[in-house]
């Protein structure tokens, strides 16, 4: 038998965040993503704790300020791409720089020092990763998906997603049809 | 946890290649190791022996002899313990066929040799870059496909 499974990642990671903290009797909130507010400290014993075991689960505390500039940076592009179409037209630079409070120019250099790539490279890799996951799970047309993305044309999509991967999105369809059957 | 080092592996019969490899490497950013097999049997020996630690990704060539590049692909993919390492097949091949074949196999991405060094220099650092996003982003491993 087999099943095709959608979930919402971000809720995912709430709940089990949740989860984890009230285990330790912590009182605090998961506020936005990836951003949990402390009502009072708690003992280091218990942090330990915490830290041992979120990271069976993949979830790390960031604790460097370049870091948790990048990651705030990250979540205010993944929040963007998986929003409505409304936030998408605006102009990256603008967005960031309002919501983070800082000059894109500063923005855009911490990231590319933290991450290896530059802001615009990582937008691009998460859209296609986007347009995989839309191509794979939903069955939608590449044109509707070009619209839902905000692309001015859905030749510009192919070709942005032939420049990232390498193949055509129809190749990339094919081949993981392929795959799962193999 | 996330690593702070990329631990890369390459398997290939030709010397030459191994050391234009290595050398390629001196572009990349990130902090990394190389270790180096000359075929796909002796990559595998070390791979199946459980006291050596797990490589992030793992560069194939597809022409080798005892095992070749697609043998080990399909015995990477089909063990647990090395099934999320990233496999990138290094190749001399450019068939459209070829290609298709080691992505449904497998592979998350195929590098057609480049005749030109420096070439070859920007196609590694954009492979460990991109593959570098992917374990510290937690992007889905299974449709991490690149051709280069």
């Amino acid at each position: 038998m087999e099943l095709y499974i959608k979930y919402n990642i971000d809720m995912i990671c709430k709940v089990l965040l949740q989860q984890q903290l009230d285990k330790y009797n912590i009182d605090c909130r998961v506020t936005e993503p990836g951003y949990v507010k402390f009502r009072e400290n708690i003992p280091m014993e218990t942090y330990h704790k915490l830290v041992k075991s979120l990271s069976e689960f993949g979830i790390e505390i960031v604790d460097n300020q370049k870091s948790i500039l990048v990651q705030k940076i990250k979540n205010a592009i993944i929040e963007m791409l998986y929003a409505d179409k409304g936030v998408q037209s605006l102009k990256i630079s603008t967005f960031l720089s309002e919501k983070l409070g800082e000059s894109y120019r500063t923005l855009s250099q911490v990231f590319s020092e933290v991450t290896f790539i530059s802001i615009e490279n990582f937008i691009i890799l998460h859209k296609i990763e986007r347009v995989k996951q839309l191509l794979l799970t939903e069955n939608l047309s590449l044109t509707e998906i070009s619209f839902m993305m905000n692309y001015s044309s859905v030749a510009y999509l192919s070709q942005q997603f032939k420049n990232i991967t390498g193949i055509t999105p129809t190749a990339f369809q094919k081949i993981m049809k392929q795959k799962r059957y193999a | 946890m996330r690593p702070t080092k990329l631990h890369i592996m390459l398997a290939d019969d030709d010397e030459d290649d191994r050391l234009f490899f290595k050398e390629a490497f001196e572009e990349v950013k990130i902090d990394y190791t190389i270790s180096t097999f000359n075929d796909g049997e002796q990559l595998m020996e070390h791979l199946y022996d459980t006291s050596n630690p797990l490589p992030d990704i793992v560069f194939l060539d597809l022409n080798m002899p005892r095992k070749s590049g697609i043998e080990c692909l399909k015995e990477i993919r089909a063990n647990e313990r090395l099934q999320r390492i990233s496999v990138a097949i290094y190749s001399t091949s450019s068939s459209e066929q070829d290609i298709e074949d080691t992505f449904v196999s497998g592979a998350n991405v195929y590098i057609k040799k480049p005749n030109d060094f420096n070439m070859l220099k920007k196609i590694l650092s954009d492979v460990v870059h991109i593959n570098w996003q992917y374990i510290t982003d937690g992007l889905n491993k299974d449709s991490f496909i690149l051709s280069l």
